[in-house]
């Protein structure tokens, strides 16, 4: 309860982000204000009438500066896409959510429950496109691509074939959507292996019930500061110079909870 | 005999006898048309880089994959592959619907000292102010529907051609505006794909919206409307 209260931002969350423009000032709140107020707090409290929740949903910040994925991703393209779009749906999110009897969810249960088994309610682009953006930052990193190790590497040569395959097949899904999207790399839950999938507009495997490992926004706001229309150029830079195998790894290790891939292959000498 | 194979319809190749071995069902290739203004003339609503790109690369791929995909239709056709020709269906109407939509969309513009911007007259004008109010409450309605339009898309003026009436509309990704209604007539029609407008305006398709009225060719629209989307 603390905790996803806390994940609403309702109570002082010592997690706000400094350099955050989305960073929401609770004023009070009448749940956690101290019992008893010092003489500054006498003098400079708010009312109780005044406390009044300002934002449901903040925005995660990438966890590198702005200018770390230069040359491959610019700097200006992440303080417009990270900025501005990114901020926009935070906005549009807790400006529609201000009256709605959709309250109390953590942001991955909204998405589900605001895309309504394929008739999107229509918070669900703000929820979704929030998500989702705050998934593509964490699945990059500076000096991020080359090739993954170990048991990712091993789960990807098992369900495609080899390396090469996966890439491919990724390359070929992202070029193969019309429009607006994401592509995805995705642990099936039922058939329990690794899968490339293809969304649209804010669609994300989350609404199918997968669990997405790598996440790529094919919005052409994402790439056409730096690559115009070059979308292959796009894709193959990201999986050889952006892509994060070591968070890929970490999403495993947490999938693994949820699926079960049964016992590692281990080499016998 | 022979006079009954004359007379079917051949939807198979001739066999050499009868003549060529080529499938009878030939078709025209699309190809990009000319823009009738410099890329640079729509300044300062849209600038010659947008346009540049948007003429050059992105409605000569639609164009390029439209000939490519209705060649493979030619293929899947001639061999009778059933599941081949319904699945080329999403790539035509895609690249297809690009290569419409676009070339509507260049005579939907012009540059300002060639009458671009200028509000419509005559019929289209009267017409405008009976469906909407005004031509400022069409532009409101289309710009409303433009910004909130999610992902990609086109929104449009349309006219059906059979009861004689306008209408904003909105299509995704491609889709032409035949896919609305089929006696819907596209008389303007406004690219919000994001690379229509992200490299001057960036995410503020709102400005986006408010500027490209000032090189709208009414003119055309008016020919559109007068002709009765015939």
């Amino acid at each position: 309860m603390m905790a996803m209260a806390s994940q609403l931002l309702l109570l002082p969350n010592l997690r706000f982000h400094s350099n955050s423009q989305s960073a929401p000032r609770v004023i009070s709140n009448p749940i956690c204000r101290p019992l008893k107020l010092s003489k500054f707090q006498k003098r400079y409290k708010q009312s109780l009438r005044d406390s009044r929740v300002l934002a449901f949903y903040g925005r995660k910040t990438p966890p590198y500066k702005l200018d770390a994925l230069e040359p491959y991703m610019s700097q200006r393209t992440l303080e417009v896409h990270w900025g501005k779009h990114h901020q926009e749906y935070v906005d549009g999110l807790n400006k529609q959510l201000e009256n709605s009897p959709l309250y109390g969810h953590t942001l991955e249960e909204l998405v589900k429950v605001t895309y309504n088994n394929g008739n999107p309610m229509p918070e669900f682009n703000n929820a979704a496109q929030l998500w989702n953006h705050d998934f593509f930052w964490e699945s990059m990193q500076p000096d991020g691509g080359k090739s993954p190790w170990g048991g990712v590497l091993q789960q990807i040569e098992k369900d495609f074939g080899s390396l090469e395959k996966f890439r491919d097949e990724f390359v070929e899904a992202a070029l193969s959507l019309f429009g607006s999207g994401w592509v995805w790399l995705v642990l099936k839950t039922k058939e329990k292996k690794f899968a490339v999938m293809k969304t649209s507009n804010a669609v994300n495997p989350l609404v199918g019930g997968e669990i997405p490992i790598i996440g790529l926004d094919m919005w052409e706001h994402a790439y056409y500061l730096d690559y115009k229309d070059d979308r292959e150029k796009y894709v193959m830079t990201f999986l050889n110079h952006l892509v994060s195998w070591h968070t890929v790894a970490l999403r495993m290790i947490r999938a693994e909870a949820f699926v079960n891939l049964g016992e590692p292959k281990i080499p016998v000498a | 005999m022979a006079l009954r194979i004359l007379f079917k319809k051949p939807c198979f190749p001739i066999p050499s006898h009868y003549g060529s071995t080529v499938p009878l069902r030939q078709f025209k290739t699309f190809s990009l048309p000319e823009l009738p203004y410099d890329y640079g003339a729509l300044e300062p609503a849209i600038n010659g880089e947008i346009m540049q790109l948007h003429h050059q690369k992105h409605h000569q791929a639609y164009v390029t994959n439209f000939n490519n995909a209705l060649e493979l239709l030619d293929q899947a056709l001639a061999k009778g592959d059933a599941s081949s020709t319904v699945q080329l269906q999403s790539a035509i109407k895609f690249n297809g619907g690009g290569h419409i939509n676009h070339s509507i969309f260049w005579k939907n513009l012009a540059p300002v000292n060639e009458g671009g911007g200028e509000p419509p007259k005559g019929p289209l004008g009267l017409a405008v102010e009976e469906h909407f109010g005004s031509l400022e409450e069409l532009i409101k309605k289309m710009n409303v529907q433009g910004a909130a339009l999610q992902g990609s898309g086109w929104v449009w003026l349309a006219l059906d051609k059979e009861t004689k009436t306008l209408s904003v509309e909105t299509t995704a990704n491609q889709d032409p505006l035949v896919t609305k209604g089929a006696s819907l007539v596209p008389l303007l029609g406004i690219d919000v794909w994001e690379h229509a407008y992200y490299l001057q305006y960036k995410n503020v398709r709102p400005d986006y919206l408010k500027n490209i009225w000032n090189v709208i060719n009414w003119e055309y629209a008016g020919e559109v409307f007068k002709k009765g989307g015939a």
